[in-house]
């Protein structure tokens, strides 16, 4: 009993490791733009699809990850400069506009993944060796101590880059209030680059450290996309403290939901416990009770 | 708040503003043309515009070269049906839901199981259907519509991915993930069945849609609901009850998609969870936007469009995807307000 409470308390969080850097994505493009980035998901896929790419190449795993990251940045750069950014330059394109657009990303880049690769289920091998290890009655692959370790990292990093970097603060003030921002000589457009460029590089480090145990394919966006969207509410949206803790409490109730319930209805079960946090904690757990501007 | 914005909240307005204003009597043609533009897409009287829906509708079956035209009439009409009504809710509350394809199935699903396993005349299951989805709206709307932001969205999308798992484990009275045959729609003792017919009921049903839809925005609700997208403190300040207001466009929403699920699930004789994907529901909204928030014409043609270009972009096989995507990315970066309200506006600045 204690060994398998312990297992799949394991299995939980490090699914909910990258459900938090998923989040984190939809936080960051919140808090800059306040519009949800479905194609958010896409980046996990093309993060674990590259580096699968990469390594059948024949380049070494800390090269072939880098590139990946690297990979889907350029990316997701292009799909801010080249459509959301044309989109807000006119001035008269709503919230829900710039969602469609990122839905109509999300489609165009797994049509394109199909193509540049395959449909099937890739493999990438895990990072140091693959022989579990045993925790406390619970066996853990070492794969996933790379993933919550590299999530660790990158939330620090994170925490360090807005609250310590001038440009972190900048980014922060503009999600304020970009006018102010503005006259204050920050380039909000260069904020907005760097938030979709944020975004993209977490999600494909989410997708390269899952690869190995989860595998990878051009369909996997979209469910990992949704995970992170009701995570990123789950904490309450635009707050990164919030997404981590959204993230890893959505992967522990799906792991302990699958592991006691019923594992067809885990996700069913994640999304009961999301919608009852909702009515009760309107904000999400970390939800500022700000008042609004009239 | 950008002037372009609240002008978009209310575009009977912003004609009435920027018509006027600047007359040009050099092009009385022109003029003449802007005026029947605006009859068209909705922003003038209806009266002339329900007409010339019915002449259409009626009209449209003497273009079909066979069969498949009808069928894919039906499958536009139906998702019109639930287009005008998401349409309220995108375009006028405001508010985005991801889970309409939940209520649409669900209409489908309920129908198909008290007319399948209980025994209940389709006449029947079909109204306690759709009014049993109508009030799942209102217990999931009531807590959601009194919080900003996202959460409609979130709810809905939860409650979606809720109903889909469920209609596809639940395979003792779902049929599971192949679906279940639904029985058809008998009326009066007589089986209706062909696509003419049905092509008759999706085309009324879609009429009276509309014309309940035109027949809101324009009572107080509609106006409300203006106020409300234009800004929701003044208009509390003045006191309309916007949570109240929200939860019965919700509520409405759900009915149109219930019906047009319903009924679809009975013109086709069958029924899979895959309707109530949160693809499907992404589909909806897609429509609804592409076509033009606020705008009940714009939600016709977003259906229209998006129903048969797929069916056209079967050719491109492995390119498909990719390229509704970038059909979809283009068109909103260039009519960001969807395709008829952008067109108006052009047409209206002569």
């Amino acid at each position: 009993m204690g060994g398998s409470w312990l297992q799949y308390v394991a299995g939980g969080l490090t699914a909910g490791a990258i459900y938090a850097l998923v989040a984190l994505g939809f936080s960051i493009v919140y808090h800059a733009s306040h519009a949800i980035n479905f194609a958010q998901g896409e980046f996990v896929m093309i993060g674990g699809m590259s580096a699968v790419s990469l390594v059948a190449l024949g380049l070494p795993l800390w090269i072939a990850v880098p590139l990946a990251v690297a990979g889907a940045v350029i990316v997701g750069l292009l799909v801010q400069r080249l459509a959301l950014e044309r989109a807000q330059s006119g001035g008269q394109a709503d919230v829900v506009t710039l969602i469609i657009i990122t839905i109509g990303v999300a489609l165009f880049l797994r049509g394109l993944a199909q193509l540049v690769w395959d449909k099937r289920i890739h493999a990438l091998p895990a990072f140091s060796g693959s022989e579990p290890i045993t925790i406390g009655g619970a066996t853990v692959l070492p794969q996933s101590l790379w993933v919550l370790g590299g999530a660790a990292v990158a939330v620090l990093a994170l925490g360090w880059f807005f609250n310590r970097t001038l440009y972190g603060k900048a980014m922060r003030a503009t999600a304020i209030n970009p006018l102010a921002a503005r006259l204050m000589g920050i380039s909000t457009r260069g904020v907005m680059r760097t938030s979709f460029a944020l975004a993209a590089a977490l999600g494909a480090l989410g997708g390269v450290l899952t690869a190995p145990i989860t595998f990878t394919s051009t369909d996997i966006g979209v469910m990992l996309g949704l995970k992170g969207f009701a995570a990123a509410m789950l904490g309450g949206l635009g707050s990164f403290g919030g997404a981590v803790a959204g993230g890893l409490l959505l992967g522990l109730i799906e792991g302990l939901g699958a592991g006691f319930v019923s594992s067809a209805y885990k996700d069913a079960i994640a999304f009961v416990v999301i919608l009852a946090v909702l009515f009760f904690l309107p904000g999400g757990l970390v939800g500022a009770r700000r008042s609004e501007r009239v | 708040m950008t002037p372009s914005r609240s002008a978009a909240g209310a575009p009977a307005q912003d004609v009435a503003a920027s018509g006027p204003a600047q007359p040009n009597p050099r092009r009385p043609l022109g003029r003449v043309a802007v005026r029947a533009f605006e009859v068209v897409v909705g922003l003038a009287p209806r009266g002339p515009q329900l007409g010339a829906l019915a002449l259409v509708l009626a009209l449209l079956p003497f273009t079909f070269a066979n069969n498949y035209f009808y069928e894919v009439a039906i499958l536009v009409a139906l998702n019109a049906i639930v287009c005008v009504g998401l349409n309220l809710l995108i375009g006028y509350a405001g508010q985005i839901s991801l889970g309409h394809a939940g209520f649409y199935a669900l209409g489908g699903y309920g129908s198909a199981i008290a007319a399948a396993r209980w025994g209940w005349p389709v006449w029947a299951s079909m109204p306690a259907a759709v009014l049993a989805v109508g009030a799942l709206a209102w217990l999931v709307g009531r807590p959601t519509l009194r919080l900003k932001g996202h959460t409609l969205a979130m709810a809905t999308l939860g409650l979606g991915v809720i109903v889909s798992i469920v209609l596809t484990n639940e395979d003792r009275i779902t049929g599971g993930p192949d679906g279940m045959a639904v029985p058809p729609l008998v009326l009066a003792g007589r089986t209706l069945q062909g696509e003419p017919v049905w092509y008759g009921i999706a085309a009324a049903a879609l009429w009276l849609a509309v014309w309940l839809a035109g027949n809101l925005i324009d009572s107080p609700v509609g106006r409300a609901l203006r106020a409300l997208h234009g800004s929701e403190v003044a208009a509390e300040t003045l006191g309309v009850d916007s949570a109240r207001w929200k939860l019965i466009v919700f509520v409405i929403s759900a009915l149109f998609a219930a019906t047009a699920g319903a009924l679809t699930a009975h013109y086709a004789g069958f029924i899979t969870p895959s309707k109530a994907s949160f693809l499907h529901s992404v589909e909806l909204v897609i429509m609804v936007v592409f076509g033009g928030m606020a705008s009940v014409w714009g939600a016709v043609l977003g259906a229209l469009v998006l129903t048969v270009l797929p069916q056209a972009l079967t050719v491109l096989k492995d390119y498909e995807m990719m390229v509704f995507g970038a059909v979809l990315v283009i068109t909103m970066v260039f009519f960001p307000r969807g395709i008829v309200p952008t067109l108006a506006r052009l047409a209206s600045k002569g």
